[in-house]
């Protein structure tokens, strides 16, 4: 845990460099085969209710393709920026990893303010609740989830970047940084499942 | 143990334990203690049954019996004395010191625990749910007391458990096996760890969202099953059943590993048929997941579904039947000594032919209109939980009794428990078949007199004691063994032939001075007929890296007890000291884990000086 | 300890024949084309299975008696065997094969039996029987659609025919179980399942609620009447005069009392015209002609006092509980009086 590393001597896979390291990969992924089973339970129901408005305001009538598209960008790019991340991890690049990943959060955070305002725009010009409807109570409930995993991602980063910002990398923190930007790309591969199957087949009717 | 462990209190150990062996333990003695309280609520359904228009229990107070019963025996009870096993027996089988995330472990443990006391404090609460096991969403909305809500919530922290139980044993098997093991040299019982913790990963899932949404619907005012806002209480039943079938083989597939370690133990001889065995597991599993609308057959899905989901079910027989009759030919030219494990195994085939049997008469679709939610389906799942599960649990006990505590159980007395369990239980569940054929339907508390369902009813509830009276004879004999038994030696039986008992009775707190080399399948039997029965070790003796024992996943685990209650009496965030309750659990829950990822924790050594010069006992 | 098992194994058998079950109530013994259906499958696929039983249990019983321990083998290895690829195949293709066997009829008999399009093009016939069935808590409602009446808790049907049922459940999901005649479909909320029966001889038949419901699940019994065509034509248009009108002088004491407490939700008219969400409580147009009160006990003077005393005592959770404040003695015989003259005029 003390070992001293360089440029030249930190392994070219420090998140699989240790028997610590190997297991937290190996589980996580575990894990988010779980999470996929997670997601499409919520997936079956949206698609099970989506037409079920109770009278209320469809899909089609509501959603707005500018903002879906300004939000879907603001992630997919912050999955980028995490990938710059874990680049400079592996070149034992600290400062810019670190660069990266907060460029990453803003771009997540300006994701779910969007998100946020979206709700409450839908709220206010349509009465459309988690409440109001079934239709309603799969939206919310399916796109929430999402906007909540961004958020623990959010708080998982900046967490990691507080911490670990005054000691360098080593084999006890790079398969932490690895594991969580695994995470955050799993939440975006989610999110294109959601543009798709919410918004995009919602606005085409 | 290791010299070196610093001596704690005995509560303060367990409580903070991160050991798989302890944690073994908390598991046997939860599922133990949650055995009888499900044994209890069992006999008092059979005393109401005992006779037509009784009046000892009935109504709501019987619907919350019943849920219960169902609820605690497959959640609190089965399921964490399978943990127990997973935790006290894979680790030393395949050679490895402790799980993947010992941490991890504890902290599975403890969320299944407080999601058990959370369930059961219904009782004091207000009344326990009372819309079945299954909890089908318009019953459950319907239900007036917070019965259902404690289910709700009590069963998601609990699951939460069990997903990071089945996670832990996944990564341990893939990434911790000793040098030479490889997976064709797994003990078979390793085999159904691995794969029933895939079914574990890929099945709670599903429940956890099924049991959310019902959350919402009932807690928040959501609409997910409301016919009137366009909700669809079938949906529920789907999530429900996509979770609920696995959990059956979650449930079974153990036990099916349990008995293909022991056969062979007390046949001297391997397991008959090996790879089709680890095929066959494998194939149960992934079918599992393909059937699970044969519950539904009922609900009008169409002659489409209905058809397709009565064949897939079907299929299932074909890899269990193999099973059959490889465990058959195990023994067959063996030496079938009948300890009191070996009964239960052998007992166990005949019993659980016949559950299985009536499992794909339930299959056949058209059958199953009659079947379905009467007592043949009772009699059914009874006769693969009970005579599957149940027996592959006391088999597995005995068996492992003295690798846990060092002491075999008595064996007068295990062999009184099974035959009175024995006779018992199929006193109490064969005739069920028939009193479901002549028009009892299931969860009914009471039947008319002069409908032909008297004498059968009878029966099945003296049935009931005798097992009741075999729990008791166990639980004399585990306090008789406790006080009085023999210490036993690493190979306690004497016919080992996988790792653990190649290591002393109980096992050391670091499990293996060194890292043994596995030759082959069977890894202890290889080195008793080809070598000096002693395992040759991988690795130089040296300093052994052990975790640190923590208290923070029994306060996580709290937090999300307290956080429970707030949710439950939140009324729509208008009752603001509930909401605050809520925000504190969560915080203590969140801070928990914050603490936990800021805090470094590199664990300890024990010095190969402290370890004792045991060797590697054969 | 194995004889234990082959004694009890034979008596249970005999247990078994002589306890076929009631002729109104027990899938074995079928009183219907659907249910008869139903009853071959269980045959074949007891069959099936019985022979796969036997051939695990002599085998099992060969191999524990054969193979057991014996004194002076402690030092014997026996031979350790791999496996043998032949009984591996025999054992899974023999299953496969019995699995075709009872898989090919199960798929057939599942199309006759729950083929929507096929039922509703049925029910479009211009003869067609068609019962519109209504599940409550814990009552059930009978509706005649084309003779547009209701009634509740005794379900008529000619012999011989097939009966077309629409089913819905109006408050949760229910099943309609009437064993001796034809398997259950649940009746849900949310939308309509279809079924079909038949009866082969007159008589009266036990159905139950076939999924978990509630405090008095056990209790929401029903009977199906299968009568002649005859006395079913008869019935058909003697239920359209059924108005509800008290003649004696007794029965319209009853009467007036019934119409203060108890007209908000039953109807004692068959023609009741108003949509199903608002039919709250059971039609009581013939309450005098059926079996039971309540759907759990004989229809006598004693059970209907009994139960407008205190029916929570006799169906715990029933929605009539607390709905119609105390009734004296009297009035309870006076409604009694009323509710036993509702039968058909003979």
């Amino acid at each position: 845990m003390n070992q001293k590393f360089t440029a030249e001597t930190f392994p070219h896979n420090p998140e699989k460099a240790t028997e610590e390291g190997k297991n937290k990969f190996l589980a996580f992924w575990l894990f988010l085969g779980g999470e996929t089973v997670l997601f499409a339970s919520l997936f079956g129901t949206f698609l099970a209710l989506r037409n079920s408005t109770a009278g209320g305001a469809s899909a089609a009538e509501m959603f707005e393709p500018k903002l879906v598209f300004i939000a879907t960008m603001l992630l997919l790019t912050s999955s980028l920026t995490s990938v710059y991340a874990m680049y400079h991890m592996k070149n034992f690049e600290h400062k810019k990893m670190m660069l990266w990943l907060g460029i990453t959060v803003l771009l997540g955070l300006g994701f779910l303010l969007l998100e946020i305002y979206e709700f409450r725009h839908y709220m206010h010009e349509y009465h459309f609740t988690i409440k109001s409807s079934a239709f309603g109570s799969s939206f919310y409930t399916l796109v929430g989830t999402h906007g909540a995993h961004v958020f623990v991602g959010l708080l998982w980063i900046t967490t990691l970047m507080l911490r670990n910002g005054g000691r360098g990398l080593n084999l006890y923190n790079a398969p932490k940084f690895y594991i969580a930007s695994l995470y955050w790309h799993f939440i975006d591969v989610v999110w294109i499942f959601i543009f798709t199957v919410v918004y995009l087949m919602g606005m085409v009717g | 143990m290791s010299s070196v462990a610093k001596k704690k209190p005995l509560l303060w150990d367990y409580l903070t334990t991160v050991d798989h062996k302890k944690i073994a333990i908390l598991y046997l003695i939860a599922g133990g203690f949650f055995f009888l309280v499900g044994g209890m609520e069992a006999l008092f359904i059979r005393i109401q049954l005992i006779k037509p228009d009784n009046t000892f229990l009935v109504g709501d107070a019987y619907n919350q019996v019943l849920t219960m019963h169902g609820t605690t025996m497959i959640f609190l009870a089965a399921m964490p004395m399978i943990f127990a096993f997973f935790n006290a027996v894979v680790p030393l089988q395949i050679g490895a010191r402790d799980v993947a995330f010992p941490f991890l472990n504890s902290l599975g443990f403890w969320l299944f625990f407080v999601g058990g006391v959370f369930l059961n404090l219904s009782w004091f609460l207000g009344g326990a749910p009372d819309a079945g096991w299954t909890s089908y969403a318009t019953l459950a909305l319907h239900s007036k007391s917070h019965g259902v809500d404690f289910y709700l919530l009590g069963l998601q922290i609990s699951g939460i458990g069990t997903l990071a139980g089945g996670i832990n044993f996944l990564a341990t098997i893939i990434n911790m096996r000793a040098p030479g093991l490889t997976y064709m040299r797994m003990p078979l019982f390793t085999w159904t760890v691995f794969v029933t913790s895939a079914l574990i990963l890929f099945a709670f899932p599903a429940l956890t969202i099924g049991l959310a949404l019902l959350m919402f619907d009932r807690l928040f005012g959501t609409a997910f099953f409301d016919a009137s806002l366009g909700g669809n209480s079938m949906i529920f039943e789907h999530l429900f059943w996509i979770f609920g079938h696995p959990e059956v083989y979650i449930l079974v597939l153990p036990a099916f590993g349990i008995f293909s370690d022991i056969i062979p133990a007390f046949s001297k001889k391997r397991l008959f048929g090996y790879s089709s065995m680890v095929f066959a597991t494998v194939l149960i599993g992934f079918l599992g997941f393909m059937v699970w609308a044969h519950h539904m057959f009922t609900d009008g899905l169409g002659a489409v579904a209905n058809a397709i989901f009565a064949v897939a079910t079907m299929a299932i027989a074909v890899p269990t039947g193999v099973k059959i009759f490889n465990w058959l030919l195990t023994m067959w030219g063996g030496q079938i000594r009948f300890t009191t494990p070996m009964l239960w195994s052998v007992a166990f085939i005949p019993s659980f032919v016949l559950g299985g049997v009536t499992g794909i008469m339930n299959a056949a679709a058209p059958a199953d209109y009659q079947f379905h939610d009467s007592y043949f389906v009772v009699a059914h799942f009874h006769y693969v939980i009970v005579g599957g599960v149940v027996f592959g649990l006391f088999a597995g006990a005995h068996y492992w009794w003295p690798k846990m505590f060092g002491k075999i159980l008595n064996e007068t007395l295990g062999k009184i428990t099974f035959f009175l369990f024995f006779i018992g239980f199929h006193l109490t569940f064969f005739i069920q078949h028939f009193l479901g054929l002549m028009g009892m339907p299931r969860r009914y508390f009471t039947y008319l007199p002069g409908q032909g369902l008297d004498t059968g009813n009878m029966i099945s509830s003296i049935g009931a004691m005798f097992m009741g009276l075999a729990t008791i004879v166990m639980l004399i004999n585990v306090v008789y063994t406790a006080i009085k038994g023999k210490k036993a030696a690493g190979d306690a039986w004497g016919v080992g032939r996988t790792l653990e008992w190649s290591i002393p009775s109980p096992a050391p707190e670091y499990n293996f001075a060194q890292i043994p080399y596995v030759r082959g399948l069977d890894a202890l039997w290889v080195e008793k007929m080809e070598g000096d029965g002693k395992m040759t070790p991988a690795e130089p003796l040296g300093d052994i890296h052990m975790p640190n024992s923590s208290i923070l996943p029994f306060v996580m685990s709290v937090g999300l007890f307290i956080a429970a209650f707030g949710a439950m009496y939140n009324d729509q965030l208008k009752n603001h000291t509930a909401v605050g309750v809520l925000i504190l659990g969560l915080f203590i829950t969140f801070g928990s884990m914050f603490l936990r990822s800021w805090i470094d924790d590199h664990g300890f050594h024990i010095h190969k000086e402290d370890i004792a010069d045991e060797g590697v006992e054969a | 300890m194995k004889h234990w098992r082959l004694v009890s194994l034979i008596s249970l058998i005999a247990v078994i024949l002589s306890a076929c079950g009631h002729a109104n109530q027990s899938t074995l013994n079928p009183q219907g084309e659907v249910a008869k259906m139903q009853y071959d499958l269980m045959k074949l696929s007891t069959l099936i299975m019985v022979f796969v039983v036997a051939v695990v249990t002599v085998l099992f019983l060969y191999v524990i008696v054969k193979y057991r321990h014996r004194k002076g083998q402690e030092n014997i290895i026996p031979k350790q065997v791999e496996g043998n690829h032949f009984l591996e195949l025999l054992w899974t293709i023999i299953p496969v094969i019995l699995l075709i066997i009872l898989a090919v009829p199960t798929v057939s008999q599942t199309f006759k039996l729950s083929d929507e399009k096929q039922i509703s093009k049925d029910e479009k016939k211009k003869d067609a029987i068609v019962i519109n069935v209504n599940a409550h808590l814990f009552w059930w409602e009978f509706e005649y659609p084309k003779q547009k009446f209701i009634t509740s808790q005794d379900m008529y049907i000619p012999v011989g025919k097939k009966v077309i049922l629409n089913l819905k459940g109006q408050d949760i999901k229910h099943s309609f179980w009437v064993p001796s005649l034809a398997g259950k479909i649940d009746t849900n909320v949310e939308g309509e399942n279809k079924m079909w029966l038949s009866a082969d001889k007159v008589g009266t038949y036990n159905g139950f609620c076939a999924e978990f419901c509630g405090p008095s699940h056990s209790l929401m019994q029903f009977k199906v009447k299968v009568v002649s065509q005859a006395d079913y034509d008869k019935w058909l248009a003697d239920m359209k005069n059924q108005k509800g009108q008290a003649v004696t002088a007794d029965a319209q004491e009853g009467e007036k009392i019934f119409k203060q407490s108890c007209i908000g939700c039953h109807a004692a008219d068959a023609n009741d015209t108003r949509p199903p969400a608002a039919r709250l409580a059971p039609n009581l147009a013939n309450f005098g002609d059926r079996d039971m009160v309540a759907g759990i006990a004989k229809n006598n003077e004693a059970n209907i006092k009994k139960w407008l005393t205190n029916p929570e005592a006799m169906k715990p959770g029933n929605l009539m509980t607390g709905k119609y404040g105390d009734l004296s003695a009297d009035q309870i015989d006076a409604l009694t009086a009323y509710l036993t003259s509702l039968k058909i005029a003979k």
